[in-house]
């Protein structure tokens, strides 16, 4: 069920996230993850950055042992890739508000790439720890969307949170949905400010994950299962029924804050 | 309409099918939801004294719909926290198995005392694993230790006590045995069967662990053989586990003696909606049989050679 496959190329995308393209030929819809597996460590879920064709791409920044390793991968290097699973995001909307946090982009470009191509129109506010760590920005400029910039530091565009230019925006004028992605507490955000204006908010939510087939319970959220349900959901059925934003489980299924 | 409802080991089942341990057993509220889906009880996934992350990944190779291969590494919160999730499990209702692994006698007694205090119907005691250092098969592979194991347990619990059984053992059936002399109140059988994957091109074995368990359709033969041979060697209930994905896989089970059976990988295959298909599908397939009830179909296949016996003709 694995298929393995050379690394076609990498890219570094900012000083902690790297690209790496490989031939996997399954359809995927934007939103979808596939199991990467790096032989000799672990296994992990990642949401494809480059989901059109037969060359797939994943997009990694470095936060554990395992993906800090992917970082290390060169061209020509062997993974296992099986997949694509989940939900995407639906790409009907026709005003779609993007909120992107850090790594976040990853996922939502494509979706964003897609839907702009079948006639949406696209508003990104785009966030990152600081200017050289905003990810995709060439990416959502070169589809003719509006693209706000906020980073932590304030080195590249608003100071302070994505959260602020997109409430603001929710403000100033009507979406149809909102998509996100980024740390919890922001898609907790982005979601409560997109419900006070009415408009849908799909999250890309990740959860600890194992099989990947909806049987051994790790990514467990509420009555869903992100491997199956998810990982993108609307957030009022997160909010209604689920943990989010409150706490994960960890490998051992121990609950964790946040 | 055939009486899907059983009496195992003192439980009330309303149907056969119980949800297996080690499926979607993590958290209390997906418990739950296969109780709501239908499931005519559920186990825990195998609990211990710590909290414990399992094998990294890959901790599963699926082979199309015919088998599936894990090493997880009997992941769990530990019994510490295990209480938070599942009391959502029993609010919902649920027959609620609690499943334990432990590496000694007293440690399977305390935790079973733990679980019990917890409000669950019976305890499953995991003597089966089979790749985990120090627990499962290990501690569970001879009928001596099957025995200590369960006596101690018998010793520190009131609700029913439930072996589950290792196919990876020369004398499955010896296994039973053990567990029935020193108190169990049934048996469930089998756990995964011993399994290796190998990818070509990596020249290396699959899943991080190495070893693993095999599931899934391909174990069905064997599961009903160790069921077959336990069945004929003890009085207590048999729970037949290993492959069932319809209807009339559990029926097969039931025939060969087992009392219920337990549906693990299906649910891979098409969710928790499987039990509530399972019990409709069986109701239909025993009315055509003119068999009146699960009861009256357990070791159907048993009485002379396999000759059907009045109550299996329906009169």
């Amino acid at each position: 069920m694995r298929t393995v496959v050379p690394v076609d190329e990498t890219a570094e995308e900012t000083p902690s996230t790297v690209t790496l393209r490989f031939r996997y030929a399954p359809e995927a819809v934007p939103g979808q993850f596939v199991m990467l597996w790096m032989p000799g460590d672990d296994e992990l879920p990642m949401s494809l950055s480059y989901t059109e064709g037969a060359s797939k791409g994943v997009t990694v920044k470095a936060m554990g042992d395992t993906s800090r390793k992917v970082l290390s991968l060169r061209r020509g290097a062997l993974i296992g890739v099986r997949g694509p699973y989940g939900h995407g995001f639906d790409l009907t909307p026709r005003r779609v508000l993007v909120v992107a946090g850090g790594s976040g982009a990853a996922v939502l470009a494509p979706a964003a790439e897609l839907a702009s191509r079948r006639g949406s129109r696209l508003t990104v506010a785009l966030g990152a720890t600081t200017d050289s760590e905003l990810l995709f920005a060439g990416r959502f400029r070169a589809m003719d969307a509006e693209v706000v910039i906020a980073t932590d530091d304030g080195s590249a565009g608003e100071h302070g949170f994505v959260t602020a230019p997109a409430a603001r925006l929710l403000e100033e004028r009507p979406f149809d949905a909102v998509w996100t992605c980024g740390p919890e507490v922001m898609m907790a955000k982005v979601a409560q400010s997109a419900r006070a204006r009415g408009v849908p908010a799909f999250c890309s939510v990740e959860r600890h994950m194992k099989c990947a087939l909806g049987m051994c319970d790790a990514c467990a959220l509420g009555p869903y299962h992100v491997c199956l349900e998810g990982p993108v959901f609307e957030a009022e059925r997160l909010f209604a029924e689920t943990e989010f934003g409150r706490f994960h489980r960890d490998a051992s299924g121990r609950r964790q804050p946040g | 309409m055939a009486e899907l409802a059983v009496q195992l080991a003192g439980l009330e089942l309303r149907n056969p099918f119980v949800l297996a341990s080690g499926i979607w057993g993590e958290s209390g509220v997906s418990l739950a939801g296969a109780w709501k889906a239908g499931a005519g009880a559920v186990v825990t996934k195998s609990i211990g004294s710590s909290p414990r992350p399992g094998y990294p990944n890959p901790t599963i190779e699926s082979y199309d719909r015919w088998g599936m291969l894990n090493a997880m590494g009997l992941p769990n919160p530990g019994i510490e926290e295990y209480p938070k999730e599942i009391a959502a499990a029993i609010e919902s209702g649920a027959t609620v198995v609690g499943s334990v692994f432990g590496g000694s006698p007293e440690e399977f007694a305390t935790l079973a005392e733990r679980m019990a205090a917890t409000g669950v119907a019976a305890v499953e005691l995991n003597l089966s694993c089979p790749h985990a250092e120090g627990y499962g098969t290990e501690v569970g592979g001879t009928p001596e230790a099957v025995g200590e194991i369960v006596r101690a347990v018998c010793r520190s619990v009131r609700i029913p006590v439930i072996a589950k059984i290792t196919p990876n053992s020369v004398d499955p059936a010896a296994l039973a045995v053990a567990a029935e002399r020193a108190g169990a109140r049934a048996v469930s059988a089998i756990n995964t069967v011993r399994g290796l994957a190998i990818d070509v091109h990596l020249r290396r074995p699959v899943l991080a662990h190495g070893l693993g368990g095999l599931s899934g359709p391909a174990i069905k033969p064997v599961g009903l053989a160790v069921v077959w041979q336990i069945a004929a060697q003890v009085s207590i209930p048999v729970i037949g586990i290993g492959g069932v994905t319809t209807a009339q896989d559990a029926l097969e089970y039931l025939m060969a003696g087992a009392t219920a059976v337990q549906v693990g990988t299906a649910v891979a295959f098409e969710g928790v909606s499987i039990f509530g298909r399972l019990a409709r599908d069986l109701s239909t397939l025993l009315d055509q049989l003119r068999l009146p009830s699960v009861a009256a179909s357990v070791g159907a296949a048993r009485a002379g050679a396999g000759a059907p016996r009045a109550s299996a003709t329906g009169r």
